[in-house]
């Protein structure tokens, strides 16, 4: 077992290294900082000398090592816009991302189940054909087509929901302001959701509804049939939890998938979290918060993952043994 | 009882007549400012931020005249010297009193920024005679003093006197990290920076002791970033903002259709052009080829149709109203003309070029770029274009790696001569003059006249100087211009004077702003 761990947490820094280089590849293509924090008219001298007082001129390598020294001690270089540390910066942005995506789960969560298990029930009923084709549409439009459309429809059109931006926000604990304490706040959070969901949703309902038509044709659940218990007690006892492991597994890993949306969902609906942050830096040439971004991302699925891979080989011995040959 | 009542009906009274004058404004811009310190960078966002929160000396008015603010009059004494009297009992946010000692201050501080100290380069120590008069000082004659003070914001030398709690001098002007003016301010503005959330969320609130009384009705503006051209102008229409900044061209119609909202437009004076590159290339150094080019660059419709209008073709750098501005000159386009020339110059069978272009920088700038290539390929000129965004851009167009190359300006001075010392004068390493001239033009006469003019303080012959540098530029066609971009805001009609609060400098004048 230590020699797995060991194992695993090596190949997590090894992970981690490779991010790190990948990020400072795509600094060096995104644009000159410089020209971003001086105004267009400033002399070649004076842009030289503010270069050279923040390392921009030096070798690639010894950014990066630079990086990676000052990385190891919490310090994720400086955001040139915000003019604060780049790690602070995120912290303070990642509430609302945390918020978006949970919001948008609970969405998935309650709509894909019902309707995955009713379209596995009722596979020919008009209902079904009609959620099985809107998951098609669903899971083929954009999402920054569908969040425009959303913002045009509903704030435009209809008036009904605010069109951007979180709202009303409460602090809960220092550094959390929460949407979710305020009417405006939760209004504000409906159609970034649902934009955010329209990515997930479909996905969902198809593979539950895959699952759980696999596992109705199973000999345990004729046997149950047979036995007489009640239809509903098969579904939902039986024969859904059976289906929930793939969906799990799924879930895990979209959940990569749903950070990486939140980028453009946020960006159309100006929720000031980390993906928009992240374009902006990006928009901005504000490469040190760019790369503090992938770093600190890449690091979360990182941690996750290694758990995760960790609890598997506490409760899977073979996961163990497969990697040693 | 009954008394209670009416007094407490009297007091509701009052408080909602109160109420009743004062209005909250919910402005979007596309971007927010970046910072509390007027000095960290010269660019249009952090002069709108200086105009809420700070005032300057003299600002603009919308028919491009002076107009008096902190500073009450002003008068020539000789040509190195403009004499200022400050208005009095004009108070910081700090509750301190402005003085001629603040000013100084600042005109001190701004020679130390990076990004003002080449504009502030002319000027020389200035002399406080009193309290409220103070000589500001040209090292030589110098015309454009009163168009400096523009870009004077008095800043309260007390309050950014000495050490903040890091230890670090609390007058550092610093880009990238923590200083104390990037997160403090004591202007002596309509407005105070209540709260901050850089790119997210601004609350700013009317001072109290503003010296103007005869100002505007908004006691709060919030502001926020809206990046995204389709959200900005959807927040608008929602209602859920009262007044955006820029207004995306493609939306213009949408915005003039919609009701209760007002779309404010005015011919801007960014000029767009395009500089061949002589140094580059052989072909482009024949003054006939500059010419073909420009003949055969159809400027008007590119305004027409990629513009769709809403720019001014233009034929020189100047727009109207500087007085560099020539007003006989005339777009060129004639396509027999500029094969003709073509022909003349020996390259009627034509040659190929490189182009580079921003996709992010200016209104449709890809766009107008590739409609520019299709029609020199009229005159039999083939271009490789290459387009890139901006914080990309700069770095290409420095190192010159096309022949020819895209570049829009404004004029920080709001002068014509500012057009010629960056964009057409002799490139110079030691002088910095020609620093955006990538066509490396050079021409002896117009470096001399530009010159000239800059210690020429009679406006009449400063003016002919710099027309005549224009009418030069004109004849050797020593780049394409385009157009002249237009200023473009919207609001809803609960503004009741937001097209008087706008300029060509597009720093709107929000404490002026009267709403319902």
């Amino acid at each position: 077992m230590f020699a797995f761990i060991v194992r695993r947490i090596t190949q997590a820094i090894l992970v981690m290294l490779i991010i790190s280089l990948i990020g400072f590849a795509i600094k060096q293509s995104v644009g000159d900082p410089i020209r971003e924090i001086t105004g267009i008219s400033v002399s070649a001298a004076e842009r030289e000398a503010l270069r050279e007082k923040l390392g921009l001129n030096d070798p690639f390598l010894v950014q990066w090592l630079r990086f990676i020294g000052k990385a190891l001690q919490g310090d994720l270089g400086n955001s040139f816009y915000f003019k604060r540390p780049a790690l602070q910066v995120i912290l303070t942005k990642a509430p609302a991302t945390l918020e978006l995506v949970f919001s948008t789960s609970i969405i998935v969560v309650l709509l894909s189940v019902p309707i995955g298990i009713y379209a596995a029930v009722r596979p020919r009923s008009w209902l079904s054909r009609f959620f099985m084709g809107a998951s098609i549409v669903g899971v083929s439009i954009p999402v920054f087509l569908s969040a425009i459309l959303l913002i045009y429809v509903f704030s435009v059109g209809l008036g009904w929901l605010p069109s951007y931006g979180r709202g009303e926000l409460v602090e809960i604990v220092p550094g959390w302001q929460s949407g979710y304490f305020t009417i405006d706040g939760l209004k504000h959070l409906i159609l970034p959701s649902i934009a955010l969901s329209s990515i997930m949703l479909p996905l969902f309902i198809r593979l539950i509804r895959a699952e759980m038509k696999e596992v109705l044709e199973t000999e345990y659940i004729k046997f149950a049939r047979a036995k007489g218990l009640k239809p509903g007690r098969i579904l939902f006892v039986h024969a859904f939890k059976n289906t929930l492991l793939p969906v799990i597994t799924v879930g895990g890993v979209q959940l990569g998938t749903l950070i990486a949306f939140t980028i453009l969902t946020e960006t159309v609906f100006q929720w000031k979290g980390m993906g928009s942050m992240f374009i902006e830096s990006v928009e901005r040439a504000d490469t040190d918060l760019m790369v503090a971004y992938l770093v600190f991302v890449g690091f979360i699925f990182v941690t996750v993952n290694t758990l995760v891979d960790l609890v598997y080989g506490l409760v899977n011995p073979t996961v163990r043994i497969s990697g040693r040959k | 009882m009954k008394r209670s009542v009416i007094l407490f009906l009297a007091v509701i009274a009052i408080l909602c007549t109160g109420f009743a004058h004062a209005a909250t404004l919910r402005l979007a811009m596309d971007a927010d400012p970046v910072s509390l310190d007027p000095h960290v960078q010269l660019s249009g966002g952090m002069l709108q931020y200086s105009h809420m929160v700070f005032d300057p000396l003299i600002r603009w008015t919308q028919e491009m005249e002076f107009e008096p603010r902190l500073a009450e009059k002003w008068e020539r004494t000789d040509p190195l010297t403009v004499r200022v009297y400050l208005r009095k009992g004009v108070k910081f946010h700090s509750g301190n009193e402005l003085t001629a000692k603040d000013v100084a201050w600042t005109l001190a501080r701004l020679k130390k920024s990076q990004d003002y100290k080449a504009l502030f380069e002319p000027f020389g120590e200035p002399v406080i005679v009193d309290d409220h008069t103070i000589d500001l000082k040209t090292t030589k004659p110098y015309g454009l003093t009163l168009n400096m003070c523009t870009y004077i914001f008095p800043m309260d030398s007390e309050f950014y006197s000495g050490q903040d709690e890091k230890g670090l001098a609390k007058d550092a002007i610093v880009k990238t990290e923590h200083s104390f003016a990037n997160e403090n301010e004591s202007g002596t503005g309509p407005y105070v920076v209540e709260s901050r959330e850089p790119g997210q969320k601004w609350v700013l609130k009317a001072f109290p002791d503003y010296w103007d009384k005869n100002k505007g009705n908004v006691d709060t503006i919030l502001l926020t970033p809206i990046s995204e051209d389709a959200t900005r102008v959807a927040a608008l229409l929602a209602g859920d903002v009262d007044f955006i900044m820029p207004v995306p061209p493609q939306d213009f119609d949408r915005i003039e259709k919609a009701e209760g909202i007002n779309l404010i437009t005015m011919p801007g004076t960014r000029v767009i052009t395009f500089q061949l590159n002589q140094k580059r290339r052989e072909e482009l150094k024949n003054p006939k080829v500059r010419q073909a080019i420009v003949y055969a660059v159809n400027n008007m419709g590119i305004v027409e149709k990629i513009m769709k209008g809403r720019a001014t073709v233009a034929e020189q750098n100047s727009p109207e109203g500087y007085v560099g501005h020539v007003k006989e000159l005339q777009p060129r386009f004639d396509l027999e003309k500029a094969r003709q020339l073509m022909k003349e110059a020996g390259y009627e069978k034509g040659f190929t070029v490189s182009m580079i272009a921003p996709n992010n920088r200016y209104v449709n700038d890809e766009k107008i770029a590739e409609a520019v290539a299709s029609m020199l390929s009229k005159i039999n000129i083939k271009v490789e274009l290459k387009t890139m965004p901006k914080a990309q851009f700069w770095d290409e167009f420095d190192a010159q790696v096309a022949d020819i190359q895209m570049i829009g300006w404004h004029a920080d001075t709001e002068d014509s001569a500012n057009f010629f010392e960056f964009l057409n004068m002799c490139p110079n390493k030691e002088t910095g003059y020609g620093q955006y001239n990538s066509g490396n033009y050079c021409n002896a006469k117009v470096d001399e006249l530009t010159l000239a003019s800059q210690s020429e303080t009679d406006p009449a012959k400063r003016a002919k100087m710099l027309q005549d540098v224009e009418r030069i530029l004109y004849e050797d066609a020593a780049f394409v211009p385009l157009h002249w971009q237009m200023l473009s805001w919207a609001g809803s009609d609960k503004l009741k004077n937001a097209d008087k609060i706008v300029n060509v400098m597009n720093f709107p004048y929000f404490g002026d702003l009267n709403m319902d």
